[in-house]
């Protein structure tokens, strides 16, 4: 379990996600390619020339739903921005979910789908939603303002494969799987014995549990307008406060 | 990098992103490329007032690409008029036409000169290669390969 000052945070997520990832790209990415319902429908929603990011953005499966917005991508793992970055209209760079290089209110939108809940403290966790909601436009009198889809996985999955749910541990090591190739046809006799060789490696997860990611939203500056429940996963639809962002002030303690 | 994209950036770091110097982040050694791509017209129109013409104005000029026009053009410059004249076009908006008023619609979008020009700039020239620097703080995020990396070294973070 790691504690909650910052440097041994980012170290721990550097091993235990950043450099798993990198490993895994390419299979990662030929695993990945169906859209989430509540993201796909979010994106296609927006209006045409709508500019906004994509935080954590893998191998950029959203950045194939709607070619008539513009979608600033990033994700941590080079392997995986190099697979983003062919969509176009779209762009994609390297950047950390907690040092984004975007311009400060001024995005009409941005989606973070399965990212937040890979950062080891609530601290951390609360400062990438900070960092998402301070590059959205505010509102004004003539429009709204930007809005955020942001996308976690839950502790309530006792449907699923992994089995979790209320009341297990919510920071978790989560095996990914890569088997090697397929046994070679026709070749010797061992194989048959051999079962494919895999090589395990293990994420860290931090689970969200009910009503977790409205607190979350909620400490970092932003207001719920939307949230529920899909398929193992938790979402919400933020817009940031008037006075939240760069000038939130915490209160005394 | 697209210029588009580079456009919509700034310095990482905490520090700077609310400094006037740190945008836009300024080229250095740049290698350009033109990645193609099919020019739409439409997202053009869109696209275009957000962007922050002067920056985008400065950044042309120290990649030393041609001086782009003091003043961003605007939705007409880069839709030619309908070519065939006694066209009724503004007659026939907001009429349900099906397949006839789109044909329409898609005449009048024929993008001008002014439109393939600022295509050409926004969309397609990319740094394939070089630095990108912080006006306020000096430091330098690399471009390779068309992809430019904006992690910090742990003690700027």
């Amino acid at each position: 379990m790691p504690d909650t000052e910052q440097g041994y945070g980012a170290e721990y997520e550097h091993q235990h996600v950043h450099s798993v990832y990198e490993r895994i790209a390419p299979h990662f990415s030929s695993t990945r390619y169906k859209p989430w319902p509540v993201v796909e429908k979010f994106l296609r929603e927006l209006p045409d020339g709508s500019i906004g990011l994509d935080v954590g953005c893998g191998n950029g499966k959203y950045l194939a739903v709607n070619k008539n917005i513009f979608i600033v991508a990033s994700d941590r793992s080079p392997n995986l921005v190099a697979i983003a970055g062919q969509h176009q209209p779209h762009s994609a760079l390297v950047a950390d979910a907690l040092d984004l290089p975007y311009r400060l209110s001024f995005y009409d939108f941005a989606i973070s789908v399965a990212v937040v809940h890979h950062l080891s403290t609530e601290e951390r966790r609360v400062q990438s939603l900070k960092a998402i909601f301070d590059s959205l436009r505010e509102a004004d009198a003539s429009s709204n303002g930007g809005r955020a889809l942001i996308y976690v996985w839950a502790l309530e999955q006792k449907e699923s494969r992994r089995g979790w749910d209320e009341g297990h541990e919510q920071d978790v090591m989560v095996p990914w799987v890569m088997k090697d190739h397929k046994k070679k046809p026709k070749d010797a006799d061992h194989v048959a014995e051999v079962p494919g060789a895999q090589t395990t490696h293990y994420r860290y997860y931090h689970l969200y549990r009910k009503g977790e990611l409205e607190h979350d939203v909620s400490e970092a500056g932003g207001i719920v307008l939307d949230s529920g429940y899909e398929k193992d996963n938790w979402w919400a639809i933020v817009t940031r406060s008037a006075t939240g962002g760069i000038n939130h002030i915490d209160p005394p303690a | 990098m697209k210029l588009l994209t580079l456009n919509f950036v700034t310095c990482a770091r905490k520090s700077c992103k609310t400094l006037p110097a740190a945008f836009p982040l300024h080229p250095r050694d740049a290698e350009l490329e033109i990645v193609e791509m099919e020019l739409n017209p439409k997202f053009l129109v869109n696209i275009l007032p957000r962007v922050e013409w002067q920056a985008l104005r400065t950044v042309c000029q120290e990649l030393g690409l041609p001086t782009l026009p003091d003043i961003m053009p605007v939705q007409q410059d880069l839709l030619q008029p309908p070519s065939l004249p006694g066209r009724e076009s503004e007659s026939q908006e907001g009429e349900a036409e099906g397949e006839g008023g789109s044909e329409e619609e898609d005449a009048l979008q024929k993008p001008s000169q002014t439109a393939q020009d600022l295509h050409r700039v926004l969309l397609e020239t990319t740094i394939a290669n070089g630095k990108l620097v912080c006006g306020a703080c000096g430091h330098e995020y690399a471009v390779k390969e068309g992809i430019a990396n904006f992690l910090l070294p742990s003690h700027m973070v």
